[in-house]
């Protein structure tokens, strides 16, 4: 599992959502990078993601990885927020796989993801969950 | 560049090998690779591996495997680029003949799998995606693919069904391959009756974790011509290597795998020919749904209609284009680093006619396509008998 030095750098992102807005072409990245893949800048301002977006695509997990072995099945979704910027989300409180579809609109929620073990780190982040449409 | 011909193949059986470590299976197809070859000593060992370190707890393979074959000293490069790190190690040797560099060459892949529970090597081969923004989630590769499924056949129609066909037609091409792990007879309603691993794809989806090793001898064809006579010789004629996006999040279009379509582009490029003029194709189908989108970017099929292609049977060892006559990853199985390697033995098998009850009648020309993670990298061969 992840380090606590690793969970703790990646709380900008992980917390608050915090993404670079690039000074030349207002591309917006997340995570942000040093370079700007759209146009090579390398100037950026900070910008904290919407909440708001809609699933690309998505998947329940049945065999899972180390470290989710009591999450399943595990909802897994490819969300565009309403920035165009795209993410990688656990899809919390689905009662129902089935009732899954691509493009269901969705809202990120500060949720736990995971755990290592009784003692560990505890790694938060955010989660989509249906939205009214 | 000077071109570079194939004269030796070798690999070991594929599937669960718990009485063999990593370095015998290593060394086994080595050995086999340089007998066939009728050579005794190499300039360069490449080795293509992905993550010997998750599943056997050993780095530092390169001169670990030059001792173990009696070659210490020997130049020796472990090369990665996750599922496709065998068939980079076919670049990586082709670009050394074709350089100057070295005059032989001993390509080899090996993937010790077994020695880890299932949690821990669906880790491990998790660590080919984003570990930070994709694997922090709890994605798994079934589930990456299981996302472009979705996609696909969202965009174009394709079916369940069609997924499962790919399945079919590579256990009954595994059939006729005694390296292959799964000797099985399968039917669509079998693999729909299969257990859900990542919805919609199901365990007969899913290529299996495998332990095995595959190594070819390249060297330059006047070397070949000296060494075989008159008998044919197999020449890598294209290669092409490119990149994409690692995670899905930075991907334009999911339902296409850019990296294939452009490493395609660029094999076909050097090798002067176009899909049309190829024989049979060994592609990376690690699920089901990524032989349908390989052989689309490969140009062999208009986006969209690679399911359809496989459920009208132009896919199979009969059809228009053989997909896969090994049996794929899918029943030969996929020891991921060991894979790329024996895509290209196969071709070669195939080429010099030696392939037995799954022989492609009059195949002179091959290709070979091998990929990493979830399409972020691409390997592409074509070979040609002359």
């Amino acid at each position: 599992m992840f380090s606590p030095a690793r969970a703790w750098r990646e709380f900008p992102q992980r917390y608050r959502l915090e993404a670079a807005k690039c000074s030349g072409c207002s591309k917006i990245l997340y995570p942000p990078r040093l370079v700007c893949p759209e146009c090579g800048g390398r100037k950026f301002t900070e910008e904290a993601l919407p909440r708001d977006g809609k699933v690309v695509t998505y998947t329940v997990i049945r065999v899972p990885p180390a470290g989710f072995t009591e999450q399943t099945p595990l909802p897994l979704a490819l969300v565009e927020l309403t920035n165009g910027v795209r993410l990688m989300v656990q899809i919390g409180d689905v009662e129902d796989p089935e009732s899954l579809e691509i493009g269901m609109p969705v809202r990120l929620e500060f949720r736990r993801i995971s755990w290592d073990g009784e003692a560990g780190v505890i790694f938060y982040g955010h989660k989509a969950v249906r939205a009214a449409s | 560049m000077r071109d570079v011909a194939v004269i030796g193949i070798g690999m070991t059986s594929f599937g669960e090998l718990w009485e063999t470590p990593l370095r015998s299976l290593w060394a086994e197809a080595a050995l086999a690779a340089l007998d066939n070859a009728g050579v005794d000593s190499v300039d360069l060992i490449t080795i293509g591996c992905m993550s010997s370190g998750l599943f056997t707890g050993q780095e530092h393979l390169a001169s670990l495997l030059a001792d173990e074959l009696g070659m210490a000293g020997v130049p020796a490069a472990r090369v990665e680029s996750a599922c496709a790190s065998g068939g980079l190690a076919v670049r990586a040797g082709f670009a050394e003949v074709a350089s100057g560099l070295c005059d032989t060459v001993l390509v080899t892949g090996v993937e010790k799998m077994t020695d880890v529970d299932g949690a821990d090597a669906t880790y491990a081969l998790g660590t080919a995606a984003d570990a930070e923004w994709e694997g922090f989630h709890g994605v798994t590769f079934p589930g990456l693919y299981a996302m472009l499924a979705r996609v696909h056949m969202q965009k174009y129609g394709t079916t369940r069904e069609q997924l499962a066909h790919v399945a079919v037609k590579n256990h009954a091409n595994g059939l006729l391959n005694s390296h292959a792990q799964y000797h099985l007879q399968v039917g669509v309603e079998d693999i729909l009756a299969s257990t859900l691993v990542a919805d919609p794809l199901r365990l007969l989806d899913c290529s299996p974790v495998t332990d095995g090793a595959a190594a070819l001898v390249l060297t330059t064809v006047e070397r070949a011509r000296e060494i075989v006579g008159d008998k044919p010789v197999v020449v890598i004629t294209g290669s092409g290597l490119a990149t994409d996006t690692v995670t899905l999040a930075n991907r334009g279009e999911l339902a296409e795998l850019g990296a294939v379509k452009l490493a395609g582009e660029r094999a076909y490029a050097m090798a002067g020919r176009r899909p049309e003029d190829i024989h049979l194709v060994e592609v990376h189908d690690c699920f089901t749904i990524a032989e349908i989108m390989a052989t689309e970017a490969l140009g062999f099929f208009d986006p969209g209609f690679g399911g359809s292609a496989v459920e009208k049977g132009l896919t199979s060892l009969q059809g228009k284009i053989p997909v896969n006559t090994s049996g794929g990853l899918k029943s030969k199985g996929h020891p991921v680093g060991a894979t790329g390697v024996a895509q290209v033995l196969e071709i070669v098998s195939q080429l010099r006619g030696e392939a037995g009850q799954r022989q492609v009648q009059g195949a002179k020309i091959g290709m070979a396509q091998n990929m990493g993670g979830s399409g972020g990298s691409s390997v592409v061969h074509i070979l040609e008998v002359v």
